[in-house]
Formats: structure tokens, C-alpha cells, sequence
């Protein structure tokens, strides 16, 4: 391996081990990329290193959320009738539209992170913006939804009551009450379905608005050019980020929307 | 040449001509703001430093007070009330805003990418954040403190914190909650580091096993403190707006709590135990003039004791309503877990046969560290047999054990760590008279203070009381009286290691010729660490190849 | 030049700075619409199954069928199938430490009802 001569002249045989980060951009030019980062010894090894702390810092929330998880699980096997009809409270068609909306967002991201990949400035700009108005559509959508749990009294607390589930209201199109009535003490305990429905819907929630406001931001960026010549980091990485909150969603949707979606009469 | 017989292996710069070299990280930049906004990993170190200090003295100042309590039988000092805000605060600001952080966040910060051969860690604006969360989780804990404190214990035992006390629980919730984001950042920053920048030749065999152990700690911080996170979250929540989530008169059970509550902090005792035993490793391999006996153990241990460490939790649940199988699992598996630690004591003790030991103060509390932790640690083994348990659980004997595990151990490793690496961090040697007779005074006090204790606890006084019968007066004076000698041996630490940055001998680069990365170079390091990025092509704790190189150092012009 | 000698880096076994050199594999577009697909089709799937009477077969596939969405986006939307062995190892230790939690806690909840003992 011959020794390789830099531009002073002085033979620098540690070249071979660590080459200087080498992007060539559309002239065929070298070019020190400005976000090089001087304790990484090559731009390969800081892509490298903040992928790996954005997957540990992901690892943390999965901790974060199996909390929550467990909880659902144990309350869940515990309260299993009182779990069945407050699921069949929440909307289906809303829930499985939010999820068809999150995976859209998702493909976008990941499309973007593409476009960031082969340079293509536009391209980039117009995915991220696709990607965060789903993530607003699909907030929007949950807005709607805790709305509808607010005017029927479902919000854990002072105003929860469990009248409807003591006294299910009959149908007017079949004549008879969908769901069978509980006794009152498995009705109180739709209360902790409840309140881990907007635990976790609202964690979730609270990331995604995280989300949202870091795609703004990287919007901008991108729109400066800031991805376009080969710094694709944290576009990538905050793809990690996002198709995470998206995965988590995946496994919330048929959780709590779908315990029992065919009561017995 | 021939070197005299000595019983110090220091090895100082001739102190009329040497002068602490004239650019390192202290002076390359001057001005608050240079410290406050800086991201080298050596000065968020002494930020740590600084910081935990403090706590450690309110924390200790609250340790007295629950000794002054107890000195008599009556419950004649403060109200029931306010001495369970004592020792609530004690195990709070000692855990979380000393303990945990103490080697990783001071000694970790400043080593490892030294130790490696790195430039830096591998995200320093995170590692700021870090010190930043851990000051805010600090002021916010202040704020519990000064608005009128919390009572709980440091457990947030439910339904107790959530439904029975009307003392300042989120707060103290919150500020532990942002603690803990400190601790998870400087884990996740550990863990890259280690994995992506080390120097060429430098491969994971070759690493100094201070580096292994604080690598252990780092998955444990990362995987285990966002459960504690979560269940802050719900407690809080359950304090807000009364959801049932642990509430058994809605269904909830207080033992979830528990569960995960003890998931984060059974692992937290080993975040707080591995990076001191990786500490001992230093100092006794360097104490000795040896290479720490069976390495790969050693590393491997480190590792087996993080993944082992989260299989055991529930045996702090033994008497609190968890069904008898789970508890006949969780003892066997809590057998197993001590293997690893007693793997390291008796690696470090053949380190020590035939080696050439000297008794400088770090290898004092090396020592020290040694004894007290094995008693701590075979207590533990009492504690983890279901039998036992039963009688000892919530007695003094708990307190006993988790003190000498805690202090007798991790804290005389934190000392010995910075005394060891003192001379590295400042250029300055601490006078070494002093600080042999501050560690023995620790371990006298140490002992007086906590070995009854376990008498107390065995005969049946319960923890968190703060009356007591007549009959255990004597054990309690004679711990209250420990405890006072136990406060000067740490107080002298402050004053002479604060008189030796002015005072104290100029240390140069290897005063204690260790080996170690750290040791070639300057002392204080020059802000980048290194002039050259090195080329490791030696093992660890190569004294033959130190030798040799001290051998062919130039030391004289001409 | 200095790329070819990256390249040579990816071989050298003693090489640290850069020790698994990840190829840097593209994920096409196409593969992103087949992946968008997959994921569409199985919350279409998941939704009609649970109208169906399946008895505890219900949650079971459910979970199943987001498990095998979650793993997909994993491999592919996170591009996880054409990392370094450290990275699919670090998603391995996520999961196996939340199996732990959930596991080693539900063996309380499950043990408790039985015997008297």
C-alpha cells in the first residue's frame, strides 16, 4: 500500500488508516463537508456512530412504552369484559384510517430519506412536506376522536361515568343493546381502559408532535440544501425516529380498537 | 540503571523545574460562558464534579440529621412526619443525584476517550445536555425540598405516594424523571463511543477494564432507566387525576408499581456498582505493578453482571404480595447474580499475589473496597434467601447491607478513583499524609457506623422508624458516633484535594507510572487529548512495555 | 486516492476506525412501494379478521400480523436489513430486554392463583 502524499507534501503514512472524509460532489472535487464533526476521525464513522446513538436512544423508548404495555397486558387479562366494551366504544374506521395515514407518512419519510440519498433537492423538500401533512392529518384525527370520548364522558377523572356500561343504550336499528350490561365493579374498571387508552394514544401523540416540529425544521434545512450533496444523517435519522412512532401506532391500533370486535348477543 | 528501594512507586517531575504544562483543557479557553457552553468531555467532567459534590454534602447533611434522630430511643428531635422527609431525601439525592452518576458522569466523562484513544466522545453537545438535565433534576429536587419535602422514601411506595400523602410528590417525581434523561444520555453517549472511536490496534481486548465496566453500566442505563421514567409518569398521573392504575379500590394493583418500579432500580445498583469495580481494576493492577489476573473474566464479568442484573428485581418484593413461585424464581436467579462480582474479588486478589503492592491512599480505599464490599455482598445473599428475607426485610439489616455495598464500596472506589486520577485531571498532586489518614478515618467511622447496624437489624429494628426501643440504644449511639468520625473522614477529601490546586506538587505526566493511555500524556491533557491519534499495537497493563519505554525515554537535552 | 483506500479499510480486519463497513445499500423506491403495500394490505387484514369470530385466536393474530408489520418496517423503512451486525444486534437487545420486563413480571401475575402455597 503506497504511503499517499497530502496536498503539504508530507508523506502521512496514518492515510491509509484514516483517509480524510472523501466526498466528491457533482465536479468531481473533494470536499470537506462543513458538518464534519473534528473527534470523528472520517465522515463514514460519524454516520455511522449517530445512527447507532439514534437506535439506542429508540431502545430507550421502547422501555419507555413496554411500561405502559405491561400495563394494558395485565389490566387487560384482569378486566377482560369491562377491556372488551370500552374498545368497542372507540372508532374503527377512524382508527384503521389513522393507521393507513401513518404508514403513508412513513413511506413518504422513507422515500425521502431516499431522495436525500441521491441528492435530489426538490424531491426531499416535497416528500417531507407530504410527511408531516399526513402526521398533521393523522393528529388531526385523534383530536376528533378524543373529542367524541369527551362528550360521552369517557375521559378518566372527576367526569368519567360508567352509566353506559351498566345500562347499555339500545340500538334504534336492531331494537336491542349492543353490548351485554356489566355489574357496576367490572364497569368502573372501563376506567383503566380508559385511562390507558390516552396514556398511550397521548404518549404516542406527544411524539408525533415532537416529530412534526423537527420536520418543520428539517424542512427549512432541506430547502436550503442542506441534505443535497451527501450529509444525509439526520434526515435518516429522524427517519429511524419516525417510522418508530409509527411502529409503536401499529401495535396500539389493534390493542385497544380491536379486543372484541364481534360481541356475543 | 539501578533504582533504589523505595515503598512508593510516585514518581514526580523534580519540583524545581516543573510547571504544569502551559496549554491543557483548564486554561484553553477562559470565561464562564466557555465553560458553561463547552462540549470538551474533560470539562463537562469537572462540571459533574463540581455538582455532585454539592449534593453529596446536602444528602450527607440529611444522613446526620436521621443519626441525630436516632441517637435517642424517643422520637424527641423532629416530628414522625418530618424525619421521614429525612431519610426520603437522603436516599434521593444520594441515589439519584449521587451515586448514579458519580464515576460515570466525573471519571467515565473524563477517561474514556482518552482510555480509547478518541478525540472526544462521540456526542458532546448531548453530553452537555446531560449535565444540564442533571442540574435541572437537581434544582427541581431543591424545590421539593424547600416547598416542605417528600416523605415517601425514596421507593414512591404506592398507594402511600399516591394516595395517602399530600407532600410534594410530582415534583420530586419530575425532578428525578429529568435526572434520569442525564443518566441515559451519558450511557447511550458511552456505548457509541466505545463501539465506534476507538484508535486504531485498539481492539475491545486491549481496552482498560475501567472501560468494560463503565460499558456494562452504560446498557444498563439505557435499557433501565426509561422503565423508572414511565413509572414516575404514572404515578404522577395517578396523583393528578386518580385513574386506578394503582389503585386497588378501582382495580389498579400497587404492585405493578413495584415491578416497575424495581425493574429500573435493581439495575441501578449495578449503574452504580460497575464503574467502581472498574476503578478497582486501576488502581490494583496499578498498586500492584501487575496485570489484573484473568482479564477476559474480568471484561466478561462486567458484562455478565448488567445482563444477570436484570433478571433479579422482585427480591425487593419478597414480602409484598408477590406469589411464592415468582419469589422461588427470582432467589435462584439472585444466587446467580453474585457469581460475576465474586468472579472480580477473587481476580483482583490473585492480581495482588506476588505482585509489588504499595499503599499509596488509592490503593487504601482499594482495599477498603475490597472488605467491605465482600461483606455487603454476602449479606446480600442473605437478604436473596426467601427464609432470611422474611425476618430481615424492612430492618436495619437492609440498611446495613445496601450501606456497605453503596458506600463501603462504590464510594471508597469513587475516592479511590479520584485520588488515582487527581494528579491526570488537575497536574497536581494531593498531599498523601493527609489523605491515608482521611481514608482510614473513613473506613474507622465507616464501620463504627454501620456494622451495628446489622446487629440492629437482625435483632428486629425496623428501617424508617425514628423511635425505637430502649433496648437498641446502644447500637444507635454507637452508629450515630461512627457516623460522625465517618463525616470527617469525607470532609477532608474537600479541603485538601481544594488546597492541593494551588498547593499541592506538580504531578507530570505519570506520577504513579501506570500504564494506560491516559499516562502518556500531559497532565492536565491538552484539550484534543492527543497530538497524534496513537497507534496501540500493546495489551493492557503492560508494565514490561513500560518499562521499556521509560528505559529509552529522553529525558535529558544534550 | 483516498476512496479506494476506504474500500481497502472494509477488508482489513484490524482496522478499528470503521471496523464493519457497511455497504451503503440503497433501499429503491420500489422496494419502499412494495414494503407500503405489504403494510397497507395487513391493516386491511388485521380490521376484517376481527369481525370474524376466532375465538383466542383474535388477539393472537392480531399481534401477530403487527408483529410481522413491525419487523418489515424495520428491515426495510429502517433500513435494518442492510446494516452493520452491531446495529441488528442493538435492535435484538431493545426487544429482548422488553421481553424480559414483560415475562419476568407476568410470571408473578400468572403464579399468584395457584394452590394455596
Amino acid at each position: 500500500m503506497a504511503n499517499s502524499i497530502t496536498s503539504t507534501g508530507h508523506v502521512d503514512h496514518l492515510e491509509k488508516l484514516m483517509p480524510h472524509e472523501s466526498i466528491i460532489n457533482d465536479e468531481g472535487e473533494h470536499v470537506v463537508l462543513p458538518q464534519h464533526r473534528h473527534h470523528f476521525e472520517t465522515a463514514e464513522q460519524q454516520r455511522e456512530a449517530g445512527s447507532f446513538g439514534m437506535w439506542l436512544f429508540l431502545l430507550t423508548e421502547i422501555m419507555f412504552f413496554g411500561g405502559l404495555f405491561f400495563a394494558y397486558l395485565l389490566y387487560r387479562n384482569w378486566y377482560y369484559p369491562a377491556f372488551a366494551v370500552a374498545s368497542n366504544q372507540l372508532n374503527v374506521p377512524e382508527g384503521a384510517a389513522n393507521t393507513a395515514i401513518l404508514i403513508t407518512s412513513g413511506f413518504f419519510m422513507a422515500l425521502g430519506v431516499w431522495a436525500a440519498e441521491v441528492r435530489k433537492k426538490k424531491l426531499l423538500v416535497l416528500m417531507l412536506v407530504f410527511t408531516t401533512i399526513f402526521g398533521v392529518a393523522f393528529l388531526g384525527v385523534k383530536a376528533d376522536e378524543y373529542h367524541e370520548k369527551y362528550e360521552k364522558h369517557h375521559i378518566p377523572g372527576a367526569s368519567f361515568s360508567t352509566s353506559m356500561f351498566t345500562n347499555p343504550p339500545v340500538n334504534p336499528k336492531t331494537g336491542k343493546p349492543d353490548e351485554l350490561p356489566l355489574a357496576p365493579d367490572m364497569a368502573q374498571h372501563t376506567e383503566i381502559f380508559f385511562f390507558l387508552y390516552f396514556a398511550m394514544t397521548g404518549m404516542h401523540a406527544f411524539h408525533m408532535i415532537i416529530g412534526i416540529v423537527l420536520l418543520f425544521w428539517l424542512t427549512w434545512r432541506a430547502h436550503r440544501g442542506e441534505f443535497s450533496s451527501g450529509y444525509v444523517a439526520p434526515i435518516e435519522n429522524f427517519g429511524l425516529y419516525w417510522h418508530f412512532v409509527d411502529i409503536v401506532w401499529l401495535f396500539l391500533f389493534p390493542l385497544l380498537y380491536l379486543i372484541n370486535r364481534h360481541p356475543i348477543h | 540503571m539501578s533504582t533504589p528501594i523505595t515503598h512508593t512507586i510516585v514518581n514526580l517531575p523534580d519540583q524545581a523545574t516543573a510547571r504544569i504544562p502551559k496549554r491543557n483543557y483548564i486554561n484553553n479557553e477562559h470565561g464562564l460562558l466557555s465553560w458553561l457552553l463547552t462540549g470538551d468531555h474533560k470539562r463537562i467532567a469537572i462540571l459533574y464534579l463540581i455538582s455532585i459534590t454539592f449534593f453529596f454534602f446536602i444528602g450527607g447533611a440529611f444522613a446526620g440529621l436521621i443519626r441525630l434522630e436516632l441517637l435517642t430511643p424517643a422520637p424527641d428531635l423532629v416530628s414522625s412526619d418530618t424525619y421521614n422527609k429525612f431519610f426520603t431525601m437522603h436516599g434521593i439525592i444520594m441515589i439519584f443525584l449521587f451515586l448514579v452518576p458519580s464515576v460515570p458522569a466525573t471519571l467515565g466523562n473524563f477517561l474514556i476517550p482518552i482510555m480509547i484513544g478518541a478525540k472526544d466522545l462521540a456526542f458532546p453537545k448531548i453530553n452537555l445536555l446531560s449535565w444540564y438535565l442533571y442540574v435541572i433534576g437537581g434544582i427541581l429536587t431543591l424545590a421539593a425540598l424547600v416547598l416542605g419535602g417528600v416523605d415517601t422514601g425514596w421507593t414512591f411506595t404506592t398507594p402511600l405516594s399516591t394516595h395517602y400523602l399530600n407532600t410534594h410528590v410530582i415534583t420530586a417525581a419530575t425532578a428525578i424523571f429529568i435526572a434520569g434523561f442525564a443518566s441515559i444520555f451519558t450511557g447511550l453517549n458511552f456505548i457509541v463511543t466505545i463501539h465506534r472511536m476507538r484508535a486504531p490496534g485498539m481492539t475491545w481486548f486491549r481496552m482498560p477494564l475501567f472501560v468494560w465496566s463503565n460499558y456494562a453500566a452504560s446498557i444498563l442505563m439505557v435499557l433501565g432507566t426509561p422503565v423508572l421514567a414511565i413509572t414516575l409518569v404514572l404515578v404522577a398521573l395517578e396523583r393528578l387525576i386518580g385513574i386506578g392504575v394503582f389503585d386497588p379500590t378501582k382495580g389498579g394493583d400497587p404492585l405493578l408499581f413495584q415491578h416497575l418500579f424495581w425493574f429500573y432500580s435493581h439495575p441501578a445498583v449495578y449503574i452504580m456498582i460497575l464503574p467502581g469495580m472498574g476503578v478497582i481494576s486501576e488502581v490494583i493492577s496499578t498498586f500492584s505493578r501487575k496485570r489484573v489476573f484473568g482479564y477476559t473474566a474480568v471484561a466478561f464479568s462486567s458484562v455478565a453482571i448488567a445482563l444477570f442484573g436484570f433478571f433479579v428485581w422482585a427480591h425487593h418484593m419478597f414480602i409484598m404480595g408477590v406469589s411464592n413461585y415468582s419469589a422461588l424464581v427470582f432467589s435462584l436467579l439472585t444466587m446467580l447474580v453474585a457469581v460475576p462480582s465474586a468472579i472480580k474479588i477473587f481476580n483482583w486478589a490473585f492480581t495482588l499475589q506476588k505482585g509489588s503492592i504499595t499503599f499509596e491512599t488509592p490503593m487504601l480505599y482499594a482495599f477498603a473496597f475490597i472488605g467491605l464490599f465482600t461483606i455487603g455482598g454476602l449479606t446480600g445473599i442473605f437478604l436473596g434467601s426467601l427464609g432470611m428475607d422474611i425476618h430481615l426485610t424492612e430492618t436495619y439489616f437492609i440498611v446495613a447491607h445496601f450501606h456497605y455495598v453503596m458506600v463501603g464500596g462504590m464510594l471508597m472506589a469513587f475516592l479511590a478513583g479520584i485520588h488515582f486520577w487527581w494528579p491526570k485531571m488537575t497536574g497536581r498532586m494531593y498531599p498523601e499524609s493527609l489523605s491515608k489518614l482521611s481514608a482510614v478515618t473513613s473506613f474507622i467511622g465507616f464501620n463504627l457506623t454501620f456494622m451495628p447496624q446489622f446487629i440492629l437489624g437482625y435483632l428486629g429494628m425496623p428501617r424508617r422508624y425514628h423511635a425505637y426501643p430502649a433496648e437498641y440504644q446502644v447500637l444507635n449511639v454507637l452508629s450515630t458516633a461512627g457516623a460522625t468520625v465517618l463525616g470527617v473522614g469525607f470532609m477532608l477529601p474537600l479541603l485538601y484535594l481544594g488546597w492541593s490546586l494551588k498547593y499541592g506538587a506538580i504531578a507530570g505526566n505519570n506520577p504513579w507510572q501506570a500504564t494506560g493511555l491516559e499516562w502518556q500524556i500531559q497532565s492536565p491533557p491538552l484539550t484534543e487529548n492527543f497530538t497524534e491519534i496513537p497507534i496501540i499495537d500493546y495489551e493492557a497493563y503492560d508494565y514490561e512495555w513500560l518499562e521499556k519505554k521509560q528505559r529509552e525515554e529522553v529525558t535529558t537535552v544534550g | 486516492m483516498a476512496h479506494e483506500v476506504s474500500h481497502d479499510q472494509a477488508h482489513d480486519p484490524s482496522n478499528v476506525t470503521n471496523p464493519e463497513h457497511a455497504e451503503h445499500h440503497i433501499v429503491t423506491p420500489i422496494q419502499y412501494c412494495l414494503v407500503f403495500a405489504t403494510l397497507l394490505v395487513g391493516t386491511a387484514i388485521t380490521v376484517a379478521a376481527a369481525y370474524v369470530n376466532m375465538g383466542a385466536f383474535n388477539p393472537v393474530i392480531a399481534l401477530a400480523i403487527a408483529c410481522t408489520k413491525a419487523v418489515i418496517v424495520i428491515l426495510f423503512f429502517m433500513h435494518v436489513k442492510y446494516q452493520s451486525r452491531l446495529i441488528k444486534l442493538t435492535v435484538g437487545a431493545g426487544f429482548f430486554a422488553f421481553i424480559i420486563l414483560v415475562t419476568m413480571t407476568l410470571l408473578d401475575y400468572i403464579s399468584r392463583a395457584w394452590g394455596m402455597w
